[in-house]
């Protein structure tokens, strides 16, 4: 029988076989073959990674995913699972050679609690949803990735998501109290539980920001919160972009946490102001949002505070938004800050590293000199609080060799990120974008590590594999070649 | 700053440890050895590798050496106007960072500011083989690779040595208001889980001795309009209560019965066993003196969807812990080997077979 590189059998009966299979234990609207029914699927939201799934199975009771992931292992069929397909890193690119698992008919919010400030969803539960069903009763869920009105709260823990108000709220691991989730063998788990830790090791903490590596997410119980009684947001002009990032650590040391603080240089100021109006001084080289919540009284004198502190950092302009609608302009320059840039730019490329804020002035001006050398422009859009930098590189893929300069002046910001002792993904996620930059940040043993935690809970090796962790042969061949002026040969090869 | 690097000792011995078979008993400060189940060994002493690696209080970061003690982190926090938001609890004079995070306590501030592990940022570890491994790091954001760091931390020493920890730290509250009440247990529940749904700046609320004890810390302005608003009386200088709960040093704790950890959601109604109880983390940690047996305790509370703990003056060799279901016993055991595949770290210390 041929078999495909990986060790899977990949003859026409193989797979016939595994979709009559399938067939049998799914309705027949459930299993998709079909080239133009696979289209959907075959990126996420990284969309330079293409590839089209062998099937595509859509289950809507966890009995039906048991009895997938039973079939699949019992035929080591690899699988790859999928929420809302809005992943940045390519996590959910499919195997030509498996299946696709999406899980978009489990879209029910199962329970709120409120006594208990607690709720029960499945997995395809958009995360705005579960704001949105917990208002009545005062609550909310509090990450709130910026994809937020399609994301889903599967793919959530799966990336460990995050959004503006993490350094005050924390990531999806902070917020999440117990998932059921169903292995490869097919064995269906309850990690975690209601209560606020549960017996053993802290599973729970290993499946946030797994990937879909150790198993699928079939139903999530997530914390809620007490909406604060008030947000207010600030707007500060600076006419230096350092001065800006100097600020933030004032806030901070003040003893302020704010709950949300982002910074923008005057590229990615103007693109928005052009896309949103939302009324950003265009003469400014950065602005900062801050945004302080908490009771009235909180509120009050945070914000006297912090004028004060912006002043002091030798901001231009302090504006404080008068209500609600100008507080949603604010935000809504900074969150059209992508589609923005997007439009400015034939495309543009997005880089997630994180760095210890105290290192901000020093990444910046480097970057600003790559972006000469590369003759590249930059945008930057960072979430200062939490260290969180999306520097956008400006390019355009049709013109030869950008596309190629692109990545590897990413590649150099995230190696700088790394040596600042920061990381090289902040809240996008590994994938398979970033697998060649986990061989910068990790070390063999600490690799292997990982392939044994993986192995742990996937002794097959059949859950999305080839993503998130790399394998020592791949880093040593990524080793040499970084040393050959730190540029990738064969760019056009697929890389694995 | 009274720093000592021993990383390159304790490898040592622990690849000594490996060749021989030995089993190893992982020690910082002796302060919570009492807790989960005996472990039998060689003694590693971790004691001696100490010190605050960094912390710059602009980053809202601490990083140091796992036998540091948590004295001398909390003092060099204090200094800073800042603090370990999860308020660990110490049960000694020479608890240690390491044994804090590798048994994953958590003071009365953990329903409202988080546990531990929520703190957790990036760890040095040595596995079982004797390497010498980096996790996460010393940023708020991170999701290159698996959460080991977060892994660690309740595991007690049974995966790895921890050598490095570095914690989110945050801003001492400007001012904190203790408000007392009498009422009945079931008074106190319900109250308490009313506050999860308002937003007021509650960082602790406990039931005890037929009084409910709420903390309100925030800014100045804040607290007391809180205090307006919740009603009850203020006492004053109730830091000592707090750390009286945090210690298990009010007399409630010092009964000649076994105490036990009964974790539930924080609005079940009590619990029908015989016993005293102490409610603390707002009805979501309640400790429970009784004479009743462990078997009828777990029952009743799984009804309830808990777990129990027996946290002490139980038997050392039973299930200390709450058995766990048989497929997640098998995760547990190829993760255990994963890290240490000779079995040398901590033989039992949670579960028999880990």
């Amino acid at each position: 029988m041929p078999v495909s590189k990986d060790g899977l059998p990949c003859n026409r009966d193989a797979h016939e076989d595994l979709i009559r299979k399938l067939r049998e234990l799914l309705p027949p609207e459930a299993v998709l073959t079909d080239k133009e029914d696979l289209r959907p699927f075959e990126c996420d939201g990284l969309s330079v990674y293409r590839r089209l799934p062998l099937v595509v199975v859509l289950p809507e009771t966890i009995a039906q995913v048991q009895a997938i992931m039973r079939l699949c292992y019992a035929l080591q069929v690899p699988v790859v699972a999928r929420g809302a397909g809005t992943g940045l890193s390519g996590g959910a690119l499919p195997l030509s050679d498996g299946v696709l698992l999406s899980l978009a008919k489990f879209k029910r919010i199962l329970h709120i609690d409120p006594e208990n400030a607690m709720a029960t969803l499945q997995p395809g539960v958009r995360n705005l949803a579960i704001s949105d069903a917990a208002a009545a009763y005062g609550l909310y869920y509090a990450p709130d990735p910026s994809s937020q009105i399609a994301c889903t709260i599967g793919g959530n823990v799966a990336e460990n998501s995050g959004g503006v108000h993490c350094l005050k709220y924390g990531l999806t691991v902070h917020n999440i109290l117990m998932l059921k989730v169903v292995t490869m063998e097919g064995e269906l788990l309850t990690i975690g539980a209601e209560t606020l830790d549960s017996p053993g090791y802290d599973l729970l903490a290993l499946m946030a920001g797994s990937e879909g590596m150790l198993a699928v997410i079939v139903e999530v119980t997530v914390k809620l919160l007490a909406k604060p009684e008030r947000a207010q947001v600030l707007l500060a002009a600076f006419d230096d972009v350092y001065k800006a990032g100097e600020a933030v650590g004032a806030i901070i040391a003040a003893g302020i946490i704010p709950a949300g603080l982002e910074m923008m240089d005057k590229v990615a100021i103007h693109a928005s102001e052009d896309y949103a109006h939302a009324g950003y001084p265009r003469d400014a080289e950065a602005i900062l949002l801050c945004e302080l919540d908490g009771t009235n009284a909180e509120v009050s004198e945070h914000i006297m505070k912090v004028r004060e502190i912006l002043h002091q950092g030798g901001a231009t302009e302090v504006r404080t938004a008068v209500n609600e609608a100008e507080r949603q302009l604010f935000w809504k320059g900074r969150k059209s800050a992508f589609p923005a840039v997007g439009r400015i730019s034939p495309d543009y490329y997005c880089m997630d590293g994180t760095i210890p804020r105290r290192q901000l002035p020093h990444v910046l001006r480097q970057i600003s000199l790559w972006s000469e050398e590369y003759g590249l422009p930059v945008a930057n859009v960072f979430h200062a609080g939490d260290g969180n930098l999306h520097p956008l590189i400006l390019f355009d893929a049709n013109k030869d060799g950008e596309l190629a300069r692109t990545e590897e002046f990413g590649q150099r910001i995230l190696q700088l990120c790394v040596e600042v002792g920061g990381s090289i993904t902040g809240e996008h996620g590994v994938g398979m974008e970033k697998i060649n930059q986990m061989c910068i940040q990790f070390k063999s043993a600490e690799l292997s590590q990982f392939h044994a935690v993986k192995s742990a809970f996937d002794p097959a090796g059949l859950l999305n594999p080839g993503k998130a962790v790399p394998t020592l042969q791949r880093c040593a061949e990524f080793g040499a070649m970084h040393v050959h002026h730190g540029k990738l040969p064969h760019a056009e090869l697929e890389r694995f | 700053m009274l720093g000592r690097d021993i990383s390159e000792t304790l490898q040592q011995q622990v690849r000594n440890a490996v060749g021989n078979g030995t089993p190893l008993k992982i020690e910082g400060g002796n302060s919570k050895t009492f807790l989960g189940r005996e472990t039998h060994g060689e003694t590693l002493d971790v004691s001696g590798h100490r010190g605050i690696v960094e912390h710059d209080p602009r980053e809202l970061v601490l990083t140091a050496r796992s036998g540091t003690p948590l004295k001398e982190v909390e003092a060099a926090l204090a200094d800073a106007g800042q603090m370990l938001a999860f308020e660990p609890p110490h049960f000694g004079d020479n608890a240690t960072l390491g044994g804090t995070i590798a048994c994953g306590l958590s003071g009365p501030r953990r329903p409202f500011c988080g546990s531990a592990r929520d703190f957790v940022l990036g760890c040095k570890l040595l596995n079982g083989k004797g390497e010498i491994l980096r996790f996460g790091g010393q940023v708020i954001k991170n999701v290159a690779g698996y959460d080991v760091s977060r892994l660690m931390v309740g595991a007690y020493g049974t995966l790895g040595v921890l050598l490095e920890i570095s914690l989110k730290v945050l801003p001492r509250p400007a001012a904190s208001y203790t408000l007392i009440q009498e009422c009945t247990q079931a008074e106190a529940i319900s109250k308490m889980s009313r506050l999860l749904s308002q937003p007021v700046p509650v960082d602790a609320a406990c039931y005890h001795a037929g009084h409910c004890y709420v903390r309100l810390s925030g800014s100045e302005q804040a607290v007391k309009h809180a205090h307006e608003h919740l009603g009850g009386e203020v006492i004053e200088k109730s830091e000592p209560f707090w750390h009286a709960l945090r210690e298990h040093h009010l007399p409630f704790f010092s009964s000649a019965k076994p105490l036990y950890r009964v974790m539930v959601k924080p609005a079940e109604p009590p619990l029908e066993i015989v016993g005293e109880w102490l409610l603390d983390w707002g009805g979501a940690q309640r400790w429970l003196v009784s004479d009743e047996p462990i078997a009828l305790i777990r029952e009743r509370v799984a009804a309830a969807g808990g777990h129990v703990t027996q946290f002490r003056g139980s038997e050392r060799n039973g299930e200390i812990f709450q058995p766990l279901a048989a497929p997640l016993l098998i995760i547990h055991q190829r993760l255990k080997s994963s890290f240490d595949p000779h079995e040398i770290f901590n033989r039992g210390r949670i579960y028999a077979n880990l």
